[in-house]
């Protein structure tokens, strides 16, 4: 029998209106005691407003190995970027 | 007069919270997994917490040179206040969580009475510390009822506890003549009346949890008056070495 808790990935929520954000991960038995132990463990400076835990196992992560494939084909398709357009002075904040 | 039944009130309100911080802090790098660790030892901060407060306010009434720190530290055994329950040593993780949910439910019970003391300072105190309080009780009931509905080994291990520690768990009711005052001048609530709600809430939890109160229990009196267990020798000797050792030392 394994005797380890499992691991859960620690998503808080820094304050209202900004998105949950992955901080760390913990090990806790269930639900509940992940989200209290998150509560103790990344919040007790006031970090957070929101704690969403996700137990590692149902996240579905790319394959290192195949980083070549997935990422650097990207590499040379500079007009991905929409950085060829000339901006109008009147716009801001671009 | 009133002041010195004050100040004994606060010793005793502040008392059972210190004890059992420092209960706490003893495990404070040998909780069972780092989680649980810093969990246990922020209930303990919390505690230490709300300590403060209550001393502070018991060291402007002493005067002189008094402060939170000399009422914390420098007194003999007899001279604390706080009950069996808290002074009960870590046996084990069971031990531990029972006995932090056997104050927690009377401790949350307490300050939502004392935010409507007449005692403007308790209540500002009990405001501030009831989320703290109820955030222990969630902790602990949560651990209770994993520990029953758990395996078979923490499920005994549950009802060890349990049955080691009920006995201990009515002297928090038992008004000695201090909370006694403060009930009739309306600055602590009556504690006999807060037993039934305190025995419906333990018995619910435990029923989740599978678990059940020893049918026969012999209830222990007598911590909150000054006669300690022989655990409070030790507790005490560690938490005021440094004050005894180095009288008035400051760091």
């Amino acid at each position: 029998m394994n005797k380890e808790w499992p691991i859960w990935e620690i998503f808080i929520r820094s304050k209202n209106g900004l998105e949950h954000r992955h901080c760390g991960s913990l090990h806790a038995a269930d639900e509940e005691m992940a989200i209290q132990n998150a509560r103790d463990v990344y919040t007790r400076r006031q970090e957070g407003v929101s704690i969403w835990v996700v137990e590692s196992k149902h996240i579905t992560a790319s394959n290192p190995e195949k980083n070549g494939e997935m990422f650097e084909p990207a590499a040379d398709k500079v007009y991905r970027h929409p950085t060829f357009y000339e901006l109008p002075d009147e716009i801001k904040h671009m | 007069m009133l002041q010195e039944k004050l100040y004994d009130y606060l010793l005793h309100l502040g008392d059972n919270s210190m004890i059992l911080g420092q209960r706490l802090g003893e495990l404070c790098g040998h909780g069972p997994e780092l989680e649980t660790d810093i969990a246990l030892t922020n209930i303990s901060l919390d505690l230490f917490g709300q300590v403060r407060n209550y001393f502070q306010a018991a060291a402007q009434i002493k005067g002189g040179d008094a402060t939170e720190d000399s009422v914390a530290m420098q007194r003999y055994e007899h001279e604390y206040k706080n009950t069996y329950l808290v002074e009960q040593p870590n046996e084990d993780f069971a031990h531990v969580l029972v006995r932090q949910f056997f104050f927690d439910v009377y401790h949350q019970l307490m300050l939502n009475e004392l935010m409507n003391s007449k005692n403007e300072t308790l209540v500002a105190i009990a405001k501030k510390s009831i989320k703290e309080v109820n955030y222990h009780v969630d902790f602990s009931s949560t651990w209770v009822k994993r520990l029953g509905d758990g395996t078979e080994e923490s499920h005994e291990k549950a009802q060890t506890a349990v049955n080691t520690l009920w006995r201990y768990s009515m002297e928090l009711f038992k008004a000695t003549e201090t909370e006694s005052w403060a009930a009739e001048s309306g600055v602590g609530p009556d504690l006999n009346q807060l037993k039934s709600v305190y025995l419906e809430r333990v018995s619910s939890i435990l029923k989740e949890a599978t678990l059940s109160l020893p049918e026969e229990t012999v209830f222990q009196y007598g911590a909150k008056t000054g006669r300690h267990s022989e655990n409070m020798g030790y507790i005490l000797a560690e938490f005021q070495y440094m004050q005894r050792a180095y009288p008035n030392m400051k760091w």
